[in-house]
């Protein structure tokens, strides 16, 4: 069923049971929104989206206000403009001034807005800090209620995407805040540290630990990626910055998740550049020296001289690699060599290594841990 | 997935976690601690039990997180899981509740399993399993009567001595209700490691070509030679990992070249497979970290993270997805598809004569992973219209893609099973391999944490991770603890038939009493070490989920 209204003077079509926020979106209007977030249930409580409906009386929150036949809506009238600004001063006068090294500034709806709505951030306001800034011992999720604008985006992605319900609202009026549990730290209240609230809310209250100091998010780069970890295959963006990784960000066109990430996939990357990596081909001295290659027991304890590692050139590692297998393959026999190929390595490495294994060597002896 | 083909015809899961999620009237997720192993899928499942009211009912023998969700937790004992599903069946058929015209129109093989399922009464299963009578005719009255539902499972049902005949009692049980080859329902085992799916589909097993193209059947040999420029590849299957190893002994095996496997952390019998490593001829491994195995290389080639290359994995709905080079190889280390490609041809090089380099695919000049792509669509058929320009523009493909238009297949066995007719197996209840006895009284579990990622290469590496989960717990009944007089500071020494580990204990409810379960993240208490390599027959899969121990304080 298709309903017509008018927004902007412009008639419009729409769904039945549409909002007028999402009829409005749908065909290109602006709305500023704060607490709505399009994959959460509206609420209806930061009053950013507000619009005349004309012979209804006040202004209407849009993303809770359904769609009616003959409607006529103004989302650009000065009581709205102003309406919205007093909200936005409102929201400001409680909100410490800390732009300057706020790890959310350039990702922050709340700064966007402010700027757009040009709002002067009134004097009589901000009292100081209410609360610790660093007040949750999660190792992962810097909490700061100070910047909270008690949108309640946090409450909703942990009880709607994780429904873990981990967020709530305690107090009211201005004592008004959010809290972990009754009032705990995250994990004593059960949080999985998904950091499904972090992606959500819109200003610093919220942010991802590992990244803060690292980079603003306008001089990082973004690069689509598929997780490392489970067979769910979630999708992600990579934050990079001067070639390291940085950080983890969720990407809303990802196929099978959405926003939605674990605390693996989210906050498991720092292994990238963790300093045990390997960077350079190692061998064993005997291999180079010459001599018999040390086994069993003599392995066990303090292995010989002859078993140090040496590091050497790619050239090197790959043309004694090359030697042995085809000296052990002349010797025994193609079925004498066996080959691990890996399900952490992608699909085209497992191909090459079945090339390697059939084609190259003649052995079906090919197998990975699936199993285990 | 040896016991869905011999079923289906197929060995992955049926259907997308999306219509699962979004569809299934039911879900039965049994052996799968989805929550922890596949944690944005468990909470697809749980936004669907909270928001939509679909049932759950959940088979296992801890009580794990996700049974906080269930609408039933059936908490079986260990390694009884085929008695459960056969009594389950035998309710259903009592009451005529099967889909009958399901069974006559696409099944073959009905008459010989109703006789197996009939030998399984209520009372005889809840005795051999431990779930109660009225826990049993609740749960099959709620598979009779949600349709569709899903079943869900993972390695708690395939690492059992009898893993391929546990699945296969699955696909049995979904046929029987007709649940096959719609949106949300289905076959669902959910793969463990990230490209697990990739790795099979792709000739990671020594009995098929990419694209599970048997290695028995000349023509597919014939189709691989000519396209490789080789002669004769063997008709006869390979050996697996569970059986390489151990041929190190037997003077089978003389040279291993391992590419991002850990075995003597994530293999069973940790003191054995140590003991072949030390004795193989050579060893070359392909690693991003010093893993424990290193310490057997001779030769360690430094790969590259996810991070660091270009290319795709195929997750365990068959989803084919492009991963992204962010950031240069560390160091001098090479994205594998690079080592690969360069030990290939100094291999070829060493023994050109063997090649006949006019073939099409006979050559390893690739430049960019996409050039791999195109030469294994051509020689894979469910791959055969992946591009990557394709991924590129966004289309979302899974597995079969039948050719460059083919829009891909979200449901297997719409209409028809792979194999043709779905087949019934007549399968019988085997007592685990080791039971609990009086030297060894408890019955040891192994499996993942939420925290941390198989044997820990990567996680152990995070910091964050490691932080709120930083060494290996064994789980312990309150009863059982008390009896031992154990707390929460305690440590206890965990002794099994192989060897005997040392750990910190979690006392929880979530075990049953005369149960522990540990996980395999931390080689310094590597539950592998107990563990027995005994395997499944068919799918060489080592029984990780039974092993009976005995459990000492030690402090
Ligand atoms: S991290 Fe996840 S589980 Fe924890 S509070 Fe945030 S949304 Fe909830
Ligand atoms: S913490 Fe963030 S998401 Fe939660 S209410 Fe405050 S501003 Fe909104
Ligand atoms: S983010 Fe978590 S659930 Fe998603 S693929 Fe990675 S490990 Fe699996």
């Amino acid at each position: 069923m298709t309903v017509k209204l008018t927004i902007d003077g412009q008639p419009v079509e729409a769904r039945a049971g549409q909002t007028v926020l999402e009829a409005a979106r749908a065909h290109g209007f602006r709305i500023p929104t704060l607490c709505y977030h399009k994959d959460l249930s509206p609420t209806g409580n930061c009053r950013m989206c507000v619009v005349e409906v004309e012979g209804w009386r006040g202004l209407q929150a849009a993303c809770v206000t359904e769609v009616q036949e003959g409607m006529v809506v103004h989302t650009q009238t000065e009581t709205v403009m102003r309406d919205r600004k007093l909200n936005l001063e409102l929201m400001l006068a409680n909100h410490p001034m800390e732009c300057l090294t706020c790890e959310a500034n350039g990702d922050c709806e709340l700064q966007d807005l402010a700027y757009e709505y040009q709002v002067d951030v009134p004097q009589w306001g901000f009292k100081g800090n209410r609360y610790p800034v660093d007040s949750d011992p999660n190792p992962f999720i810097h909490v700061d209620m100070n910047k909270c604008i008690l949108c309640r985006r946090c409450v909703l992605a942990c009880a709607e995407i994780q429904v873990r319900d981990v967020w709530g609202v305690a107090q009211r009026g201005f004592d008004e805040v959010i809290v972990a549990g009754a009032g705990t730290d995250l994990l004593s209240a059960r949080c999985e540290s998904c950091g499904q609230c972090v992606a959500y809310c819109p200003t610093g209250a919220l942010t991802n630990r590992m990244e803060i100091g690292v980079g603003r998010t306008y001089d990082l780069e973004k690069i689509t990626t598929t997780c490392t970890y489970c067979g769910v295959g979630c999708q992600f963006d990579l934050l990079v910055k001067d070639e390291r990784v940085v950080g983890v960000a969720s990407n809303p066109e990802a196929p099978v998740n959405g926003m939605a990430l674990c605390v693996k996939g989210r906050y498991g990357w720092d292994f990238i550049h963790h300093p045990e990596r390997l960077t350079r081909p190692r061998v064993r001295r005997y291999l180079l020296e010459g001599g018999e290659k040390p086994k069993g027991h003599q392995l066990d304890e303090n292995p010989p001289r002859a078993w140090d590692w040496v590091e050497v050139s790619w050239e090197e590692a790959l043309d004694l690699t090359a030697r042995k297998l085809h000296e052990t393959r002349r010797q025994y026999g193609p079925d004498s060599i066996g080959i691990f190929t890996s399900a952490k390595c992608t699909n085209e490495e497992n191909y090459l290594m079945n090339k390697l294994a059939r084609q190259v060597l003649g052995t079906h002896n090919i197998d990975h841990c699936a199993r285990l | 997935m040896t016991g869905l083909v011999a079923s289906y015809g197929s060995g992955a899961m049926s259907n997308s976690m999306d219509d699962i999620a979004q569809l299934a009237e039911a879900f039965f997720v049994i052996g799968s601690n989805t929550t922890e192993q596949h944690p944005v899928f468990g909470t697809m499942l749980r936004r669907a039990v909270r928001f939509r009211g679909a049932k759950l009912i959940v088979a296992d023998p801890r009580r794990i997180d996700l049974t906080e969700f269930a609408t039933l937790h059936l908490q079986q004992r260990p390694g009884t899981d085929i008695a459960l599903l056969n009594g389950l069946m035998h309710i259903i058929l009592q009451n005529g509740w099967e889909d009958k015209a399901f069974v006559a129109k696409r099944t073959e093989g009905f008459e010989e399993f109703r006789e197996t399922v009939m030998r399984y009464p209520p009372d005889k299963v809840a005795e051999i399993t431990g779930v109660p009578l009225e826990k049993l005719y609740q749960a099959a009255e709620i598979m009779a009567q949600s349709k569709p539902m899903a079943v869900m499972w993972a390695m708690g049902i395939t690492q059992h001595i009898t893993g391929v005949r546990n699945v296969m009692s699955l696909a049995n049980l979904q046929m029987l209700l007709g649940n096959v080859g719609v949106p949300g329902g289905g076959v669902n085992p959910l793969r463990g490691q990230n490209n697990v799916q990739g790795a099979c589909d792709l000739g990671g097993l020594p009995n098929v070509y990419p694209g599970y193209q048997n290695v028995t059947i000349p023509a597919h040999k014939e189709k691989f030679e000519a396209a490789w420029g080789v002669k004769g590849l063997k008709t006869e299957v390979g050996m697996t990992l569970t059986e390489m190893v151990p041929g190190i002994e037997t003077g089978a095996i003389h040279a291993l070249y391992i590419m991002a496997e850990d075995p003597a952390v994530s293999d069973p019998d940790s003191a054995h497979i140590r003991h072949n490593l030390q004795q193989v001829d050579f060893v070359a491994l392909q690693e991003i970290f010093p893993s424990e195995t290193a310490a057997f290389a001779d030769v360690l080639l430094p790969g590259a993270s996810f991070a660091e290359k270009d290319g795709t994995f195929t997750n365990t709905e068959r989803r084919i997805q492009r991963v992204r080079r962010a950031i240069p190889p560390l160091g001098e280390s090479r994205p594998d598809w690079v080592i690969i490609r360069d030990l290939a041809r100094r291999l070829m090089a060493l023994d050109p004569a063997r090649f006949d380099w006019q073939a099409p695919h006979v050559g390893w000049d690739y430049k960019h992973p996409s050039e791999v792509m195109d030469e294994l669509a051509a020689l894979t058929p469910i791959y055969a219209g992946v591009r990557y320009e394709r991924l590129e523009k966004g289309e979302r493909l899974q597995w079969p893609v039948k050719d460059e238009t083919h829009p891909g297949t979200p449901i297997l066995h719409v209409g028809q099973f792979t194999r043709g007719k779905g087949r019934f197996h007549a399968i019988d209840h085997l007592e685990p391999a080791e039971g609990p006895d009086e030297a060894y009284p408890f019955i040891m579990s192994t499996g993942r944490v939420l925290y941390h990622w198989h044997g820990g290469e990567m996680t152990r590496r995070a910091e964050g991770l490691v932080k709120v989960y930083d060494e290996p717990l064994a789980e312990i009944n309150p009863d059982d603890a008390a009896r031992l007089h154990l707390d929460e500071a305690s440590r206890v020494r965990i002794t099994s038939r192989r060897g005997a580990i040392e750990t910190a204990v979690l006392i929880t409810e979530r075990v049953p009493p005369g149960m522990v379960y540990t996980n395999f993240h931390f080689p310094q208490a590597g539950a592998n070490e107990l563990t027995q390599a005994v395997l499944d027959p068919q799918a060489k899969i080592p029984e990780y989920k039974v092993t009976a121990v005995r459990v000492e304080k030690v402090a």
